[in-house]
């Protein structure tokens, strides 16, 4: 073989190598979740222990929710995502799109006394294709060193620019939003979403949004809300719980979360329609709606597992060895004056609400 | 720049051959990268087959629909049939996403139409999936899917420019909530100008002194502009954030001077002043580099000889020097002000909600809504106003004076 052939014969290895090679490496799947100190306790609570029990390596990827890329993905018939960790809303609207594979909730694995997980799981957390797995829910919190007189504590204080002066931060999406306008606007917690089914309670809602607009940093990624009130940008912002109880425990920031009105819903993990990995991810989800797993992520950070297992064995933080009930959402004190999210509403009005919210932002 | 080039008439001798060899690689890089893309995104803004390929037997029975009151039973039974078949196809959720542009709330309505349809084999249709959702009952339902049937459509370019188009055909403007983009070009445009003329007055001294200063001073004050316009982009504006921001290093050096108290700090940034501080910045390399070049080109023996006549330094400078840098000047502003008009990842960092300009938009389309027909359109219309700008700059001060250096 002279040298041209030699290069000839390589590059056909290559080429065929590139062909094959990688196509039936079913060791590995894709899972996205929120990043930050969720991800981590993700990571730490189900990814790791996963790959120890079965092998299959698991690749992490964040984002910032909405279903626009899994959209993105199923259109174009490149699907790299295989597992994502939704909001409930997204997870019955991608179920209807044709986006999310079903999930038979009795395929999954009973509780650790034997329950029939069907039973296990808190009446009304299963749709569809979505396998719930955590309580969270967003509340705001403000920053000790940088309220020195009277402190905020309902709602409606977070909207009021005169008692509070300062910049706010508030995630770049019309949920969540909206309830917290109303609640601030002096709406009974059963009464919001019967208001923002009609269009005066909806333009009520933007009208009290618009009243704190100016002052308003809009914010992505949940690992934003904590740093912003660390570097004192703003005064106080809207965040998921978990996040700023990571920056209180395990930093020691002088962080105070607002439980007033705190919006509080349900997170569900679910498989992409059509990812060539399906058995894998199936896998993943059974092993990640195990009680023992939501109870280790539930050690790591404060959201509570939605089987009725799986709190007796959260206990402790796994580093910081503080209890968590207290920290946890769901907790009685802390939900007295919570509204749980409605996510069939959301269903039915998010296009035309998100719509609706970036034009406003725009103005 | 026009006639520099030419070809023969008769057939290509093999000089000519093999000049065209040289270049093909460079042509077809050019036609794979940018005109076909280009090109493809373009096609986009008018041309959408996803409803006319998903429904096409519920199009057909609407042809003989007036839009007065409903379509007939068989357009029902039609859709019905097809949507399961999308269903099925998992096709129903782009077809449910171009509905729900026209008529916003039909998504849901859609799909669930298709769920609930899964298990139904018979009809009466009409009476069934008006139970499933009284959208069905509603003409505009059906405007909708019309509408959107339409393979090649001038919906995107209308609604770019804050247009609809009514049901009986007219064009009328947009909802008052939903007008939004012909402000948003405009707050580019006018953005883009003011970050131009800034970038032109500090830009200006700066190249005269690189261009007037002893070769070793030169040097060194051009690394000092090259070094940040070879730092990362997202370096450079995330210093930004740190200069500007409420607790950042201005603030605290202002509060700590007395010129402003503690809580009355000033917000620079996440609105208008971080977007053109930051982008002003970023693009002034943009307007010393060719600035300088030009400027090298002046000799300075024409100041001294305005100066020995009797010229004023002012005046020498505004009827000697400033006329034969205008090429400079013009080929930065226009460098700029084009490269401030497409800018994306600076105002989406430090820019806030006042702060966002028309490409934040299109990645917003690009990005989160999916809708890139409308994103395309966005474009073209941003790219048609480029070449008017390009045009007028031509017929006004000529192309071919510009020196890019």
């Amino acid at each position: 073989m002279n040298d041209r052939q030699t290069t000839a014969v390589i590059t056909v290895l290559i080429a065929l190598c590139a062909a094959g090679c990688g196509s039936d490496e079913p060791d590995s799947i894709t899972a996205v979740s929120w990043g930050g100190s969720y991800g981590r306790a993700v990571q730490e609570g189900v990814n790791v222990p996963f790959t120890e029990s079965t092998g299959i390596r698991v690749d992490v990827e964040d984002y910032n929710g909405g279903l626009a890329q899994i959209r993105a993905q199923v259109d174009i018939g490149d699907i790299h995502w295989d597992v994502v960790d939704l909001e409930i809303s997204d997870a019955v609207r991608g179920c209807d799109e044709g986006l999310l594979e079903r999930i038979d909730v009795n395929a999954l694995e009973p509780g650790p006394d034997g329950t029939p997980a069907a039973e296990d799981f808190l009446t009304g957390s299963q749709v569809g294709c979505g396998v719930s797995t955590l309580f969270w829910s967003t509340v705001y919190a403000y920053n000790e060193n940088n309220i020195p007189g009277a402190r905020p504590t309902t709602m409606a204080d977070f909207f009021d620019l005169n008692a509070f002066p300062g910049r706010r931060g508030m995630r770049r999406v019309p949920q969540v939003n909206l309830e917290f306008a109303l609640i601030a606007d002096g709406v009974p917690l059963d009464q919001v979403y019967a208001q923002l089914d009609t269009p005066e309670g909806l333009d009520r809602a933007f009208a009290k949004l618009e009243t704190i607009k100016d002052e308003v940093i809009w914010w992505e990624a949940g690992a934003q809300p904590p740093q912003m009130l660390a570097d004192g940008e703003v005064i106080m912002t809207t965040a998921y719980n978990g996040r700023i109880f990571n920056a209180q425990v395990l930093e020691d920031q002088p962080f105070v979360i607002v439980w007033d009105g705190q919006l509080l819903d349900v997170g569900q993990i679910a498989i992409v329609a059509g990812t060539p990995r399906l058995e894998e991810a199936m896998r993943y989800v059974t092993f990640a709606s195990m009680a023992e797993s939501m109870a280790r992520i539930g050690r790591r950070i404060s959201y509570s597992p939605v089987r009725k297992s799986g709190m007796p064995l959260v206990t402790t933080h796994v580093t910081a060895g503080v209890d968590m009930e207290p920290h946890m959402p769901a907790s009685p004190a802390n939900a007295a004056r919570a509204l749980r999210y409605d996510w069939s509403w959301w269903v039915d009005h998010q296009d035309a609400m998100n719509e609706r919210f970036s034009a406003w932002l725009a103005r | 720049m026009a006639g520099s080039v030419r070809w023969s008439a008769g057939p290509l001798d093999r000089a000519q051959i093999r000049a065209l060899g040289l270049v093909a690689p460079l042509l077809l890089f050019i036609g794979v990268t940018f005109i076909a893309p280009l090109g493809t995104m373009l096609m986009r803004s008018v041309h959408d087959p996803v409803v006319a390929d998903a429904l096409p037997e519920t199009l057909a029975q609407l042809k003989s629909w007036d839009g007065e009151g409903l379509p007939p039973e068989a357009a029902y039974a039609a859709l019905a049939r097809e949507l399961r078949r999308a269903a099925a196809a998992r096709t129903l959720g782009q077809m449910a996403g171009r509905v729900n542009r026209v008529q916003v709330g039909l998504r849901s309505v859609v799909t669930r139409t298709a769920r609930e349809l899964r298990e139904v084999e018979q009809g009466p249709w009409r009476t069934q999936m008006a139970a499933v959702d009284s959208a069905w009952a509603d003409p505009a339902t059906w405007y909708a899917i019309q509408v959107t049937g339409e393979r090649f459509t001038a919906r995107h370019y209308l609604n770019a420019v804050d247009l609809q188009q009514l049901a009986d055909g007219s064009v009328a403007a947009q909802a008052e909530e939903r007008r939004i983009y012909v402000r948003l070009f405009l707050r580019t445009l006018a953005v883009s100008g003011l970050i131009t003329l800034l970038c032109l007055l500090l830009g200006y001294p700066v190249a005269h002194l690189i261009a007037n200063s002893s070769p070793r001073r030169a040097s060194l004050l051009l690394i000092l502009v090259l070094v940040p316009f070879w730092t990362s982009l997202l370096v450079r504006t995330t210093a930004w954030i740190v200069l500007l921001q409420s607790q950042g290093v201005l603030n605290d050096l202002m509060v700590s001077l007395g010129l402003i108290n503690d809580s009355g700090r000033l917000a620079m940034v996440y609105n208008m002043t971080g977007t053109i501080v930051a982008m002003t910045h970023v693009l002034l390399p943009f307007m010393v580099l060719p600035l300088y070049s030009v400027m090298r080109g002046i000799p300075a023996t024409h100041m001294n000889a305005a100066a020995s006549l009797g010229a004023t330094p002012l005046r020498a400078f505004w009827r000697v020097y400033w006329p034969q840098s205008l090429p400079g000047v013009g080929a930065g502003a226009l460098l700029v002000f084009i490269l401030a008009i497409g800018y994306y990842i600076t105002p989406a960092l430090v820019g806030g909600s006042s702060g966002q300009l028309i490409s934040n938009m299109i990645a917003y389309h690009m990005q989160t809504s999916l809708n890139w027909g409308l994103a395309a359109a966005l474009g073209g219309v941003l790219l048609a106003g480029v070449l008017i700008l390009y045009w007028l700059y031509d017929r006004l001060v000529g192309v071919e004076r510009m020196g890019l250096g």
